[in-house]
């Protein structure tokens, strides 16, 4: 989740009231953000990833405001005509194709303001944009470029110009294969045939979206008042609603907001636009969906204290909120409004039937029946190591792999007896005997939706230096005939165990599972030094055959 | 107590020890005059301490015994006495001398230095060393010296014990290589208390019975038999019992919580399409949570349900949802991708899928393993159990969600809930839930809950019902119950811990 430090003094100064600390802290997290800390002059934040636009200091302040009461309703901000235009060239369709911009005038870069302003930038980049794939922001001072500017693509060989934090002029390929914010963000013009350039009227370039500005015409300084603002990406709502957020910052920082005209090949756009869309909210389906019964009036109020407006009916949405989908996003805010606090727990009467699943009922019953035996359960993870369930088991059947584990436990378990042979290995300094059993699922290959088959397992192992196949042999007994079953043991090999001491268990002719005394080259793959036998079973197939019965 | 029924519970190795205890009280001398072993004297000490009939008190000593060239020696004879056999009247070379003592080079040397400063022997240098046997050597032969009768001692000696030219000897064989040793032991004294020496003195020999037998019963023996009476106050060695895994004690309980308040169970697969984990739950594709460090994938491409043409539409657009969808172009190799599942919900996805109108209202909860892409650490585990439970009812809301939470959590035993805003993609209202601690007295986040979305509800069962949802890790429930720092040690299975974890009491 993104976090912001806000700078409390420009926080309160833009709230229009100072609370007092607890309450402050209270009043954050009912909002619906997680408070870390308040350190100092610091405010420690996490904002939830459906509220963008409050990642900056004047965002999260403008929500806050109206939350507590002091600036409530929709917020308006004048737009003039700057009169210039951004010409989007159609070489940019297949590349980044869409462009919003604007101008915003008369600011005050002084330190703190430049911080806030790269804060905006950044934490906008890593969220709304995602990490710069969905929208890109470029920030450039007016007095550096001339308009019109134009968005177009152009051969990567052709671009030459010195980006930030470099000491000279580079070539597109250079700045992507040796720059820090080139290397960063080359994967997003791989394998593109031209890249993405914003160039102004004397022919300057004023960056390589999304990776770079220039340095020369992309650095806002102290001396800046004038900013020119665009976002780059994929969708052109997106890159508004995007431009919306940053813009009604820097106005909320003092800034005043030009349009721009956009020629696009199918027709002209201007930007920003931040007229608010409007949304009906269904009054009873509100009540309903909260348990309340709000009047319109009511609701409308609440709304106010979101920051929303209201007309003929409809609600006014900021046109910087980037959440609201459907009107259940109008109904969180309400709920948020009203307080998570002042509804009523209610209990409901209403009447179901509780039940537990069968396959979990049976196997607690088995699970019940070993420990009578003595038994210990143990319970290890699903994801282990091949060479547990392979060459240390004398086995060669390829266990199913993770494509991207980053850890080594990176395939998926195809049996249980390697996990308890590692538990016992693990438990050498215990004492002995060491009976142990699990209950848990394997997985193979299997004509599934997923090519995955799961199985519920069962496998016991007992560990101790008198411990032989009859032994084994008798728990398996105890348990099949407990179920109402009657279980054969047929001779068969099976590597993990010792040839002549092991078999496959079956019922009604059903091959359900192995039995045997664990391979002494087994063990001691393991490190081990004490005998082990064994047996592993499907308890899903016995649990339906237990049921039929 | 009672002098009779004091002797009844006498075991017979108290018994043995105690007449001895008359006359010894040396640890090592009770134990070669009562014939029993060590271990059973010892045993029979100390239960006779606990009955006050004794006290014990060990000092440390320093002790002489032999060491390895001793105890060869001791069986084999001094090296200087068997290199004075081998000598004669006449001067022999130093080779023939070495063969017929078989004797080391080095033990030669040593002897040579020794009998020469006794005078013993003769040695004449030219161009090879010559040796002869004297008078004084042939005396010495004669008799045994005082090494031999010191080896001849019963070891181990006390340091303390030695005096005049035992001490003298001592000293002098100590410098001999691997000889004798001195080691720090433990001696033990006894000494019997006024009521111990009474009844040591009293008549132990009467036959008591240990153990009650099948033969006596059957021939009725028991009758004319005297039981010895036991200490039933002492401690018994450990017994181990079969045992659950106390993190599956914890599962019954929490299941049991969701069986009483009338819900039904929910089971599923573990490896899931993206389509039920995320995209059915309206997660955008190009969610962070997404990204691949995030998530465990698999190789191949899911079968999807007729139901993905449906869930893709509500993604771009909404559909018939009222919502405007997440304006994006839905990818069908992104819904393809095969992962471990990353939370439960992709049960109640399922579950929701497969609800008819008439089956409602309708509950449903999980307890399930979710798997994460993490390095294991004392707080990160790769996969996990969650709680999870939902309410399908088209009456519900959120005052009702708030009523659940608050039965569920009272029965985990947390009096106080409450609701704080949060954020989840696939509820709105969304909430994280905090429970008033009644021990660190404080509010603590455990879990989140929400209304699922229209956009989810919808193209799953058909028609926009309220769905109540809310879920838990377990983690948190577990390491605070048995004080587990390192969320490791859950499935570390040490047998020990298994053996003697305390069991769930709630």
């Amino acid at each position: 989740m993104p976090s912001i430090t806000l700078n409390k003094t420009v926080f309160e100064r833009l709230v229009g009231k100072e609370l007092p600390l607890e309450e402050l802290k209270d009043r954050i997290s009912m909002l619906g953000t997680d408070l870390e800390d308040i350190k100092g002059n610091d405010i420690h934040v996490e904002v939830f990833p459906n509220r963008p636009d409050m990642l900056s200091e004047q965002g999260f302040a403008r929500a806050f405001s109206s939350f507590i009461g002091v600036k409530t309703g929709l917020r308006k901000y004048t737009v003039k005509e700057s009169n210039q235009k951004v010409i989007i060239d159609p070489s940019v369709k297949v590349i980044r194709p869409y462009t919003a911009c604007a101008i915003i005038k008369g600011l005050n870069f002084d330190e703190e303001n430049l911080r806030q302003v790269i804060q905006i930038q950044e934490k906008l980049h890593v969220t709304y944009g995602r990490n710069r794939k969905k929208a890109a922001i470029g920030i450039y001072p007016m007095e550096k470029i001339t308009f019109p500017i134009t968005y177009k693509a152009d051969l990567p060989q052709k671009i030459k110009f010195k980006p930030l934090e470099a000491h000279q002029e580079m070539s597109a390929a250079e700045i992507l294969e040796e720059h820090k914010a080139g290397k960063e963000y080359a994967h997003l013009l791989q394998g593109l045939p031209k890249y993405p350039l914003f160039v102004d009227a004397k022919g300057e370039v004023l960056s390589m979206p999304p990776v770079i500005n220039s340095d020369k015409t992309g650095r806002v300084t102290e001396e800046t008042t004038d900013v020119f603002v665009e976002c780059s990406g994929f969708d052109f709502e997106v890159l508004n609603t995007c431009l919306n957020m940053i813009v009604t910052a820097l106005a909320d920082m003092g800034g005043e907001i030009y349009s721009l005209r956009l020629e696009y090949q199918e027709g002209t756009k201007t930007t920003p636009n931040l007229t608010p869309s409007k949304m009906r909210l269904d009054l009873p389906y509100l009540n309903k969906r909260l348990g309340l019964s709000l009047s319109e009036k009511e609701a409308a109020k609440l709304l106010e204290k979101m920051g929303y407006g209201s007309e003929q009916g409809q609600v006014l949405v900021p046109a910087y909120r980037a959440d609201i989908l459907h009107q259940v996003d109008l109904i969180e805010d309400i709920a948020i409004a009203y307080g998570y606090e002042n509804f009523q727990e209610e209990i409901p009467n209403v009447a179901t039937i509780g039940e537990e699943d069968a396959f979990e009922k049976f196997s607690k019953k088995v699970r019940e029946l070993l420990i009578g035996m003595q038994l210990l359960e143990v319970k290890n993870f699903h994801l282990t190591m091949k060479e547990d369930l392979t060459t240390k088991m004398n086995l060669s059947i390829a266990p199913i792999p993770l494509k991207n584990a980053i850890g080594d436990h990176n395939h998926l378990r195809n049996a249980i007896f390697p996990s308890l042979m590692k538990n016992l290995a693990d438990n050498q300094h215990h004492e002995y005997p060491q009976n142990i059993f699990e209950i848990g699922r394997i997985f193979v290959p299997g004509d599934t939706e997923t090519g995955v088959l799961e199985a519920e397992h069962l496998s016991v192992v007992l560990c101790h230096d008198k411990t032989d196949f009859t032994e084994i042999r008798q728990v398996l007994e105890v348990l099949i005939r407990a179920l109402g079953l009657e279980c054969a043991v047929k001779e068969s090999e099976h590597p993990p165990f010792i040839s002549g001491r092991a078999g496959d268990i079956t019922i009604n002719g059903k091959k359900i599972g192995v039995i045997g005394e664990f391979h002494p080259q087994v063990i001691i793959n393991w490190q081990m030094v004490m005998p082990a036998v064994g047996f592993e079973l499907n308890l899903g197939e016995l649990c339906k055959l237990a049921w039929k019965n | 107590m009672d002098l009779e029924k004091l002797i009844l519970k006498l075991h017979p190795f108290e018994r043995a020890v105690l007449p001895v205890l008359q006359e010894e009280k040396d640890f090592h001398k009770i134990v070669k005059k009562s014939k029993l072993q060590e271990i059973e004297v010892m045993r029979a000490l100390q239960w006779l301490e606990n009955k006050e009939l004794l006290t014990m008190t060990s000092t440390t000593k320093k002790v002489v015994s032999l060491d390895k060239n001793g105890l060869l020696y001791l069986k084999e004879g001094l090296p200087e006495k068997s290199f004075l056999n081998s000598l004669s009247d006449e001067f022999k070379g130093l080779n023939v001398i070495t063969k017929k003592s078989k004797l080391s080079r080095e033990e030669v040397n040593a002897c040579i230095g020794l009998l020469r400063k006794k005078g013993a022997i003769e040695v004449a240098k030219g161009e090879h060393l010559q040796i002869k046997i004297t008078e004084a050597g042939k005396k010495i032969l004669e008799e045994k010296s005082p090494e031999e009768l010191f080896l001849e001692k019963d070891f181990p000696l006390e340091l303390s014990s030695l005096q005049g030219t035992d001490k003298a000897v001592f000293e002098e064989l100590k410098k001999r290589k691997e000889f004798l040793k001195l080691e720090e032991v433990k001696e033990t004294t006894v000494t019997l208390t006024e009521l111990g020496k009474k009844v040591a003195s009293m008549d132990l020999t009467e036959e008591v019975t240990n153990r009650l037998t099948t033969g006596m019963l059957k021939k009725g023996d028991w009758k004319q038999t005297k039981f010895r009476a036991y200490d039933v106050e002492i401690n018994v060695p450990q017994k181990y019992p079969g045992k659950k895994h106390f993190e599956n004690e914890a599962i019954e309980y929490i299941k049991s919580i969701w069986l009483e308040m009338g819900f039904k169970e929910m089971t599923g697969n573990y490896v899931q399409s993206a389509f039920w984990d995320l995209d059915a739950l309206f997660v955008p594709q190009d969610h962070p949570a997404r990204e691949m460090q995030d998530t465990f994938y698999l190789h191949g491409k899911a079968k999807l349900p007729e139901l993905w043409k449906k869930v893709k539409e509500v993604h771009e657009n909404g559909a018939d949802t009222g919502s405007k969808g997440w304006h994006y172009q839905f990818s069908k190799e992104e819904t393809e991708q095969i992962l471990l599942r990353t939370h439960t919900t992709v049960l109640s996805a399922q579950t929701i899928a497969n609800l008819k109108k008439e089956n409602l209202p309708a509950k449903f909860f999980a307890i399930g393993k979710v798997f994460r892409n993490e390095a294991l650490d004392w707080k990160h585990l790769f996969e996990f159990y969650q709680v999870e439970g939902i309410v399908i009812d088209p009456d519900a809301n959120l005052k009702h969600l708030k009523g659940y939470l608050t039965q569920f959590y009272k029965k985990m035993g947390f009096s106080k809930v409450r609701m704080r805003p949060a954020h989840f993609p696939y509820t709105e209202p969304s909430l994280e839930v905090d429970v008033f601690h009644p021990v660190r007295k404080q509010w603590v986040e455990l879990g989140g809950a929400g209304i699922f979305r229209p956009e989810v509800v919808k193209p799953l069962l058909g028609f926009d019902c309220p769905v109540l949802a809310w879920g838990q890790g377990m983690g948190r429930i577990i390491s605070e119950y048995w004080n587990i720092a390192d969320i490791r040690d859950i499935n570390k299975n040490d047998l020990k811990q298994i053996r003697e974890m305390k069991l769930w009491l709630k």
